[in-house]
């Protein structure tokens, strides 16, 4: 990915096993997580200029566990007089990340919250990095996440690795909370959303080391297979200007054919060894778009058995609307516009903004084309994306 | 989501606050204090402002590079934008249940609109 300086690569890599060292040690998640910030901020400002010292975690433990008793000192000075114990070492283990991660994405907290925190305490960004990723003041982010850390204390969450069954019912938060950075980046890459992306590449990392950990975990391998797979058509998705390109109309020579070999390979293996679910099917999907070397090449009937799959697992208006395409690139608009209307007939799919969008492409193709570029116009006023509104304002145009 | 509640002055809005004591003025002010402080304690407020009367806008244009600074047009108008809340949160339930905060909610009613954001779904 590439976007990160030697030092942010190390200090994002270490945060996490600092962080679990001193909670281990004070026990004090809120306050060591602040120390732990503190100590990131101090080395962000050193080691470019005086170099990345020998033992960077150890660095990080020794500054982070310093501030960490001076905030004790601060709370609890007039309380108790007593010697503070000495500079201690305290150890790193392979579970913290993990540890931390179910932590963030405690279900005390709204989705908002755990990604602000997650970032923070399982990602080591900063929280003015966090608000410009996000497009949100500083304070904002601050916010959410001392709030944050007072619900999970409030909830008595300790630092400790739950057992096999609680991990079961609290992964799916945490599969939940990295796809929701990794959407918050993989949007448009142009201007001022310059620093989302950097969001759709912390994701991956972050959701890499969780698939390090959890090798076994089917939906984990599913997720960052579907992050990888998406992430490839990155370069092609975008105009300069911002807007989108289409699929159909994408220049495939862009994608990033090591990301797609990648997420292939994961989500492959996922399906062959571990129980089905939602976040691998979406992954192959994705999969067998990206493997069409031209659009016209594409497998949708296969795409559509997958669709089908995917709405007994998951279903939601987005699945059936992508059902709907890949059964009209079979049987043709008037079938799929057909397929529409009855799906329509839903009110959990009536007021999808994204139903206009779809009528209108199989009108075009139907040859409707004053109907078409209607619907177009109507679904460009419905969407919330600013480049999805050009793009159907651009559709209605030609077909004046 | 980003979405800005829009806070509109006109004759409604004018005749609402006429016709209130000095006491319930000072309490609807000091709500819109509370809800800036209470959606900055949430981590919910982008920013929030009044705006000054528009007796005070100017009107700027360019024309064949020459910038041109007038006075606001609107003066007459009978309505304005008084004031907003740009808010960050998870979907429109939220955003409405924060808009019903507003103190001017209480009186004419406020509007809540979303803000474009950068997503795109492929086609």
């Amino acid at each position: 990915m590439g976007v990160l300086t030697p030092v942010e690569e190390v200090l994002r890599t270490a945060a996490p096993q600092v962080l679990g060292a001193v909670v281990r040690r004070y026990g004090d998640f809120d306050a060591s997580e602040d120390a732990v910030q503190e100590a990131l901020l101090a080395a962000a400002r050193q080691w470019p200029s005086e170099g990345v010292p020998d033992n960077p975690r150890a660095w990080l433990i020794r500054v982070a566990s310093r501030r960490r008793i001076e905030l004790a000192r601060n709370e609890e000075a007039r309380r108790r007089r007593e010697a503070l114990p000495p500079d201690p070492v305290p150890d790193v283990r392979g579970d913290d990340e993990l540890t931390l991660l179910l932590l963030c994405c405690h279900p005390a907290l709204t989705p908002i919250s755990q990604v602000a925190l997650t970032l923070r305490a399982v990602g080591g960004l900063s929280t003015a990095e966090i608000a410009r990723a996000l497009l949100v003041p500083e304070s904002t982010v601050g916010q959410r996440i001392s709030r944050a850390k007072r619900k999970i204390r409030e909830a008595g969450a300790r630092f400790v690795l739950p057992s096999d069954t609680e991990m079961t019912a609290l992964l799916p938060a945490v599969r939940q909370t990295l796809y929701l950075i990794f959407n918050e980046g993989s949007t448009a890459s142009s201007g001022s959303s310059l620093h989302r992306v950097e969001l759709s590449a912390e994701a991956i990392r972050l959701t890499r080391q969780l698939h390090a950990r959890l090798p076994h975990d089917g939906e984990v391998s599913g997720l960052l297979a579907l992050m990888l797979l998406t992430d490839a058509r990155r370069p092609a998705r975008t105009r300069p200007d911002g807007a989108l390109v289409p699929l159909a109309e994408q220049d495939r020579t862009l994608w990033n054919r090591a990301e797609i070999d990648e997420g292939v390979r994961i989500v492959t293996a996922a399906l062959r060894d571990t129980a089905v679910g939602p976040f691998q099917v979406q992954a192959a999907i994705t999969a067998v778009h990206d493997e069409a070397e031209r659009a016209e090449e594409t497998d949708w009937p296969q795409i559509l058995q997958l669709y089908r799959l995917l709405h007994s697992l998951a279903p939601g208006p987005m699945v059936t609307l992508n059902r709907i395409v890949a059964l009209a690139e079979m049987d043709g608009p008037l079938v799929g516009l057909r397929a529409l209307d009855e799906a329509a007939a839903d009110p959990a799919l009536a007021d999808h903004h994204r139903v206009a969008a779809v009528r209108a492409h199989l009108l075009e193709r139907a040859g409707d084309l004053a109907r078409a570029r209607e619907e177009y116009l109507w679904a460009s006023r419905l969407t919330l994306s600013l480049p999805e509104r050009r793009y159907l304002e651009s559709r209605a145009t030609r077909l004046r | 989501m980003k979405y800005l509640i829009l806070i509109q002055s006109n004759e409604r809005s004018l005749a609402a606050w006429d016709k209130m004591t000095d006491d319930e003025q000072m309490e609807f002010g000091r709500g819109h204090l509370q809800l800036s402080a209470e959606m900055g304690e949430a981590g919910v407020l982008v920013a929030s402002e009044g705006l000054a009367d528009p007796a005070l806008a100017r009107w700027v244009a360019v024309r064949d590079g020459e910038r041109i600074v007038s006075d606001g047009p609107f003066a007459e108008v009978k309505e304005h934008l008084a004031g907003f809340y740009l808010i960050d949160v998870a979907d429109e339930k939220d955003a409405l249940a924060w808009a019903a905060k507003v103190p001017d909610a209480a009186t004419i009613g406020v509007e809540v609109r979303p803000i474009l954001d950068m997503s795109g779904w492929e086609f």
